[in-house]
C-alpha cells in the first residue's frame, strides 16, 4: 500500500530525544551533517558511526522502523557505492576494459555507504521523534533572523506544517481512489509504461478534485477562526530548552572537536 | 454451494509496525446466492475492511475467501474477474468520479471489462435508469451534479457492471432522508429484477431492517452474530451491549408488550406495526 512509507513518520514516544527541544535536534542534526562531511578518515568515520548508533538506540524507536526507512533509498546507496568502487586510483586490484577496482575504490565505496546511512539514521531519528508541528515552529524560530530580508518566515512555516499535515491525508486518499477505481477494473499493476500513465488518470483526477476542495474547506476554516498571518499570534506551546539541550549541544560540540582532532591526528589513514 | 465464504478471515493493517492493528479477526460466514445482507457493527468495527476483502481489494492476512467455493487468492492474476463478479460502491463513492460526462464515467466499469460497444452502451443506460439518472444528466459532467446525483452516478458505475454480488459500504451517509429512502428502494429494486446477492453496511438500524433477509453483526473485529434479521432484533440487550441498538418501532412495540399488550415479536417497520395495531383494533370493535 502506498501508506507503508515510514520516511518522515512521528512516532510518539517519551525517550531522551523525544524529550528535546525541537530547535535544539535540528541544530545537533545541521552540525551532525557537517561532521559526517569532515570526517575524512576511517578513525572519525567510526567514531560518526558510533555516535549515530547512540542516537538510533536513544530515541527508543524500534530498529525495524529505521531499517525501513533505509529500504527507502538502498537502491540510492547501492549505486553509489558501485560507482565510488570503480573512481579509485592506484594500483589496479582487478581489471576488465577500462573498469578497474583498486583499494582506494573500495574504501571510497565503504566511506560513502556509511556517510549515507549515517545521515538517513540521524535525520530518522529527527523526524521519528519530532511532531510535524514542533519541527515547523522550531524552523520558524530558527529562521526568524530572515525577517530582516522581508522573508515571510511565518508564512513560509505555516505552508510548511499544512504540507506536512496533508502528506498523510493524501496518501490515505490516493489509496481510497485506487481501491475504488481497481474496484471498477482499473488494471494498474500491468501494462507498458504509457498504458500505466494512462491508468494513473482516474486516479489523479479525483485527487486533484478533492486536493483544491480541501484547500478551499481548510482556507475557509482558517479565516473563520481570523487567522490572518503571523502579526501578533501567540503560541500556544511555546518551544523552551531546558538542560537535557543544553548537555547535547556541549556533547555534540566535544564529538565535532574530536572527528576534527582525529583528521588531524590520523591524517596519514585515509 | 454458498456464493460467498470466508474460512477464518483475518486482517491486519500496518502489520510489524507500532500501528499494528487488527481489523478482522477470525470471521467465518456463508452467504447464499440471492440474499439481502445488512452489515452492521460500530465505528471501527470493520465492516469495511471486511467487505474489502471479499472482492479482493486487500489481500487477508490469513483465512481465505471462496466465491462460488473456489479461494479468489488462488490464482492472483485472476483478481480482476473477481472483482467483476463482486462489484463494491466505497462509503462517498462521489470522489471517484473523473470522467468529462457521467455517460463516460458509468461506462469506465464496463470498458474495463472488455465489453462491446453496444453492450456497454446497454449496460450503461440500464444502471443509469436504475439510479434514475435521466437522459441529459448523463450527459453533464459528473462535478456539476448534486451531492445526490453524484452519489447515483458513482453507484450506477458498479451497477454497469452487473456483478452477482453487490456490496454497498454506507451507500446512504450524508445524503436527506428523502434521498436515503429513494436510493435504498432503488437498491431493493435492483436485488428484486436481478435476484443477485447484496450485501448492505450501515449505520441504521431502520434502513437495514426494512431490506435485509439475514444480518451480519461486528464487533471489535469479530463477527458477532449472523441470523435472520428477526433473530438479530429479537436480541435488544445485546445489540446495546456492543454499542448497536433496535430499530425504534421494534423498541417502541416491545415496550407495548411489556404493559401487557400481546403483540408478535420481531416488528422491523412502521408500516408493519400500522398493519398489525390495526388488525388489534379491528378484531376489538374499537376502529370505528
Ligand atoms: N488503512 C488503514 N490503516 C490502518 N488502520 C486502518 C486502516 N483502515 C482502517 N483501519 C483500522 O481498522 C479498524 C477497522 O476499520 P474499518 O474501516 O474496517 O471500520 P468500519 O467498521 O468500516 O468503521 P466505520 O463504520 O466507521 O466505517 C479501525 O480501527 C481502523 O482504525
Ligand atoms: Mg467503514
Amino acid at each position: 500500500m502506498v501508506r507503508d512509507v515510514t520516511l518522515g513518520q512521528y512516532l510518539p514516544g517519551n525517550s531522551l530525544i523525544h524529550r528535546m527541544d525541537a530547535r535544539a535536534k535540528i541544530v545537533l542534526l545541521i552540525s551532525f551533517i557537517v561532521m559526517i562531511f569532515c570526517a575524512f578518515n576511517f578513525v572519525s568515520l567510526a567514531l560518526t558511526a558510533a555516535v549515530t548508533i547512540l542516537i538510533v538506540i536513544s530515541s527508543g524507536i524500534p530498529l525495524k522502523m529505521y531499517l525501513k526507512s533505509l529500504k527507502v533509498i538502498i537502491f540510492i546507496v547501492v549505486i553509489t557505492s558501485v560507482l565510488n568502487l570503480f573512481y579509485g586510483t592506484g594500483d589496479p586490484l582487478w581489471q576488465w576494459g577500462f573498469l578497474k577496482i583498486t583499494w582506494s575504490g573500495i574504501s571510497r565505496a565503504i566511506f560513502v555507504t556509511i556517510r549515507i546511512i549515517c545521515l538517513i539514521l540521524a535525520t530518522s531519528a529527527l523526524t521519528f521523534t519530532t511532531s510535524p508541528t514542533n519541527l515547523t515552529d522550531a524552523l520558524e524560530r530558527l529562521m526568524k533572523p530572515l525577517k530582516v530580508f522581508h522573508i515571510k518566515v511565518h508564512e513560509i512555516a505555516m505552508m510548511m506544517t499544512i504540507a506536512l499535515r496533508f502528506i498523510p491525508t493524501l496518501l490515505e486518499e490516493t489509496d481510497k481512489i485506487m481501491q475504488a477505481q481497481k474496484a471498477r477494473g482499473a488494471d494498474m499493476d500491468s501494462g507498458n509504461i504509457i498504458q500505466r500513465i494512462k491508468a494513473l488518470i482516474p486516479v489523479l483526477i479525483p485527487l486533484f478534485v478533492s486536493s483544491f476542495r480541501r484547500a478551499y474547506e481548510l482556507a475557509m476554516a482558517m479565516e473563520c477562526r481570523c487567522y490572518q498571518g503571523g502579526e501578533g499570534r501567540t503560541k500556544m506551546k511555546v518551544l523552551h530548552m531546558s538542560a537535557i539541550d543544553y548537555i547535547m549541544i556541549a556533547l555534540m560540540a566535544v564529538v565535532l572537536a574530536g572527528v576534527i582532532f582525529c583528521n588531524i591526528f590520523f591524517w596519514e589513514l585515509v | 454451494m454458498s456464493i460467498i465464504e470466508t474460512r477464518d478471515l483475518s486482517f491486519v493493517y500496518g502489520i510489524d509496525t507500532p500501528f499494528e492493528k487488527r481489523a478482522v479477526n477470525n470471521v467465518n460466514i456463508k452467504i447464499e446466492q440471492g440474499e439481502f445482507i445488512g452489515i452492521m457493527g460500530h465505528t471501527g468495527s470493520g465492516k469495511s475492511t471486511f467487505v474489502q476483502m471479499l472482492n479482493g481489494l486487500i489481500k487477508p492476512t490469513s483465512g481465505q475467501v471462496l466465491l462460488n467455493g473456489k479461494d479468489i487468492w488462488e490464482n492472483p492474476k485472476e483478481i480482476r474477474k473477481v472483482r467483476f463478479q463482486v462489484g463494491m460502491v466505497f462509503q462517498y463513492p462521489e470522489y471517484q468520479l473523473f470522467e468529462e460526462t457521467v455517460y463516460k464515467d458509468i461506462s469506465f466499469g464496463p470498458k474495463n471489462m472488455g465489453l462491446t460497444d453496444s453492450e456497454i452502451d446497454k449496460r450503461v443506460r440500464d444502471a443509469a435508469r436504475f439510479v434514475d439518472l435521466s437522459g441529459e444528466l448523463l450527459f453533464k459532467s459528473p462535478f456539476d451534479l448534486s451531492g445526490g446525483e453524484k452519489r447515483r452516478a458513482a453507484i450506477a458505475g458498479v451497477l454497469a457492471m452487473d456483478p452477482d454480488v453487490l456490496i454497498l459500504d454506507e451507500p446512504t451517509a450524508g445524503l436527506d432522508p428523502m434521498g436515503r429512502d429513494i436510493l435504498l428502494s432503488q437498491i431493493c429494486q435492483y436485488h428484486k429484477q436481478r435476484k443477485n446477492t447484496v450485501l448492505l453496511v450501515s449505520h441504521s438500524m431502520e434502513d437495514i431492517a426494512r431490506v435485509s433477509d439475514k444480518i451480519m453483526v461486528m464487533n471489535k473485529s469479530n463477527l458477532e452474530m449472523f441470523d435472520k434479521t428477526k433473530n438479530v432484533f429479537s436480541q435488544n440487550k445485546h445489540l446495546e451491549e456492543i454499542g448497536l441498538r433496535v430499530p425504534q418501532i421494534t423498541k417502541i412495540m416491545a415496550s407495548l408488550n411489556e404493559k401487557g399488550y400481546d403483540f408478535s415479536e420481531g416488528i422491523l417497520t412502521v408500516e408493519q406495526a400500522f398493519a398489525e395495531i390495526l388488525t388489534k383494533l379491528n378484531k376489538e370493535g374499537k376502529l370505528w
